[in-house]
């Protein structure tokens, strides 16, 4: 579904304007589309504790399966991306002022090893984007969605139980 | 070069672009309810699609569309090295920075920063080096609206230049004070629509000229440039001794790093609902931002081309004037209808493109006036008052400061500036926010101290280095106190604001607080409890 992702950036016109998921934006977080991986079940909500503060919900679910499988895939897609496009950026700025010579040589035409590096910039950038997007629509998004709900409903769950303590004592 | 006909029609859009901003302000204020959520995150309900043009729309300055073109047509492939930085930044934002930031925060940097910490040091911190970073990217945007459509219009003047600095800043405080972030953010989208639509339009008449050969338009270029082949390589602005080189590596590092701790762009993230819609933003911008910079590629070459680098260095010695002389030509020359009309569009393009601008960074430094430091400094007791009545004093006090400095640094550099700007936001402000998401054991002392270990040693680095004191092209000439080699001070400055982080958290008698950083990991990537 998602085309846009930066791969054809270059068709983007200003007049443009027409988005094709403005209609699904106001839902915000409801949008799911079917693609997304079955994930490991939440933080089951019953095993709560008695006397539990919000401070106990977020270390629980810190602590809980799915959650860390949602921060593994997280970090196993952006550490070694941002490694990577970081040092070919240093490699590119280092290598065009320190050997101009290397960079003036021509490939074809008018066209140097310098104007090459610098469109395969251009060109990783807009890859990496859409890779980054359609990995966290894959892979995350869903996870997360079931993650954000748990820690709703066991915070109004809290608060319920509050609300029906101090009734009992009046 | 101006003529009398270029200047009418140039005044005429001006006048009709501030009319339709104007009443963009008054139309989007009509019922506003004054709360902070609508004044700072325009009510949180923009699509992505419209923030991804609204966040492009603050990103590109009238540095870039004149700026970098000018500098390909000057110098040749160094001017692509500078867009390469500017597009490159955005995957650090993208990856590590929009979605966290849109969970964990509110309103401001600080916001994200002080969750986990002693909160009113924290904010003090942060709020002092936002309001620095945008002060200085403040001053650089009104001495280039200055010298810019004095340039344009042709009134180079110092009266001409000191009223349109005075203008330009009005105008953003009664964009910013009365319509907050919504009015903002139309206007950048206003602007960026106008913007991309001119630089596709001159693009394809440039494309056209060579019947679409990129290869005959860069023989061209190399051809009238006076410098053949060596106009395509790299080496003719920051080839000299190692000192220019070196300088170049820290301002390629102050780009590449510096755009995930603007806070004008940070703020941009909560105007959507969710960090989903932050980050398909993101995508937008990335997909406006690069094919903006791939064209200006184009102008860049196509004006040393047509007009000749000789002529564009004649107009301007910065190469500002490049587009608009290029545009001049391809519409048919001085004297056509055609010249005359593209002339004048691109001269309304750039002013529209300052004010957007600088009314966005406005916007960001009184949220952080307000929402960091004031409500961080204000007495106790004191007598209660809004937040955003507070914010709307803010920005017609930085608009003032703004257009003092604006007169006073009139002969700066603005290369130089922006360039400043983004080493000061990475090294005071990326190694907070980034520690503070990432490292768990991260602690109150670690996070001011990264703050200020940033700011502190970019700001006296500057003021020791050549920029000061001690050659001919100083602010100060006459007297000598430069110790440090380099114009961009971000090579040393941004190590240090990151060791300054790292000592001052390994040797806080404080250790981390366990629950808090729980509460932020998981909030950062689920949206658990965001605003």
């Amino acid at each position: 579904m998602e085309k846009h992702d930066g791969r054809d950036a270059g068709q983007i016109r200003a007049g443009d304007l027409k988005d094709p998921w403005y209609d699904e934006l106001a839902s915000g977080w409801g949008e799911l589309d079917g693609t997304g991986t079955p994930t490991a079940p939440a933080v089951p909500a019953q095993v709560a504790p008695p006397e539990r503060s919000a401070a106990d919900i977020y270390l629980e679910v810190q602590a809980s399966a799915a959650f860390q499988e949602v921060r593994r895939r997280y970090r196993r897609f952006v550490i070694p991306a941002v490694a990577a496009f970081f040092t070919w950026y240093v490699a590119y700025v280092v290598t065009a002022t320190a050997a101009p010579g290397l960079m003036a040589r021509p490939v074809s035409g008018a066209v140097n090893v310098a104007m090459v590096a610098g469109l395969a910039q251009f060109a990783t950038t807009f890859l990496l984007t859409w890779a980054y997007a359609r990995h966290a629509r894959l892979r995350r998004d869903r996870a997360a969605l079931d993650l954000r709900w748990t820690v709703f409903e066991q915070k109004r769950e809290q608060e319920r139980k509050r609300e029906r303590e101090q009734g009992a004592e009046w | 070069m101006v003529t009398g006909d270029h200047q009418t029609l140039a005044l005429v859009l001006f006048g009709v672009f501030v009319a339709v901003t104007l009443a963009i302000t008054t139309y989007v204020s009509r019922n506003r309810q004054g709360s902070a959520e609508e004044f700072y995150a325009g009510g949180r309900l923009f699509s992505p699609m419209e923030n991804g043009f609204a966040i492009a729309g603050d990103y590109m300055s009238a540095a870039s569309f004149l700026g970098i073109s000018g500098l390909i047509a000057l110098y040749g492939y160094d001017g692509l090295l500078y867009s390469v930085g500017f597009l490159v930044a955005w995957l650090v934002v993208l990856f590590l920075v929009a979605e966290l930031v849109r969970n964990c925060g509110r309103f401001t940097l600080a916001d994200v920063v002080a969750a986990r910490m002693r909160e009113r040091p924290v904010r003090i911190a942060a709020g002092t080096s936002s309001v620095t970073v945008s002060v200085l990217y403040l001053v650089a945007q009104m001495v280039g609206a200055g010298s810019l459509v004095a340039l344009l219009l042709g009134g180079t003047s110092e009266a001409a230049q000191a009223w349109t600095v005075i203008g330009v800043g009005a105008l953003m405080v009664i964009y910013v004070s009365m319509g907050g972030m919504r009015a903002t953010t139309w206007i950048q989208i206003v602007k960026a629509v106008l913007l991309m639509a001119g630089a596709i339009a001159l693009t394809v008449l440039v494309l056209m000229r060579f019947h679409g050969d990129f290869d005959q338009l860069l023989r061209t270029a190399a051809d009238r440039s006076g410098h053949g082949e060596q106009f395509l390589a790299p080496g003719l602005k920051y080839g000299g001794d190692w000192t220019a080189r070196f300088d170049f590596i820290s301002l390629g590092l102050a780009l590449v790093l510096g755009t995930a701790g603007l806070p004008h762009i940070l703020s941009r993230f909560y105007t959507v609902p969710t960090a989903r819609a932050a980050r398909r933003s993101v995508v937008w911008s990335i997909g406006l931002i690069g094919s903006f910079y791939l064209m200006t590629i184009v102008l860049g070459f196509g004006a040393a081309a047509i007009v000749g680098t000789d002529a564009v260095r004649g107009s301007n010695a910065a190469g500002n004037t490049a587009v608009p002389l290029l545009a001049l030509d391809l519409g048919g020359g001085a004297d056509s209808t055609g010249g005359t009309v593209l002339f004048a569009v691109v001269a309304a393009v750039a002013f529209a493109t300052i004010l957007a601008v600088v009314a966005g960074i406005t916007l960001a430094s009184s949220a952080s006036v307000a929402h960091d430091l004031y409500a961080s400094l204000r007495r106790k007791h004191a007598k209660q008052r809004s937040e955003v009545a507070v914010a709307r004093v803010a920005a017609a006090g930085i608009g003032a400061v703004a257009i003092g400095l604006g007169l006073v640094a009139r002969d700066l550099n603005v290369a130089f500036l922006v360039g400043l700007a983004f080493a000061v936001a990475a090294s005071a402000n990326l190694p907070a926010l980034l520690y503070s998401l990432f490292w768990r054991r991260f602690t109150t002392r670690g996070a001011v101290w990264s703050v200020y270990g940033g700011l502190l040693p970019a700001l006296v680095l500057v003021a020791l280095s050549p920029v000061v004191s001690g050659s001919a092209g100083s602010l100060f000439p006459g007297v000598d106190f430069q110790y440090f080699p380099l114009e961009n001070p971000g090579l040393v400055s941004i190590p240090l604001g990151f060791l300054a982080g790292w000592f001052g958290t390994v040797i806080s008698p404080d250790r981390a607080d366990a629950a808090k950083h729980a509460e932020t990991e998981v909030r950062s990537l689920t949206g658990a409890g965001a605003a």
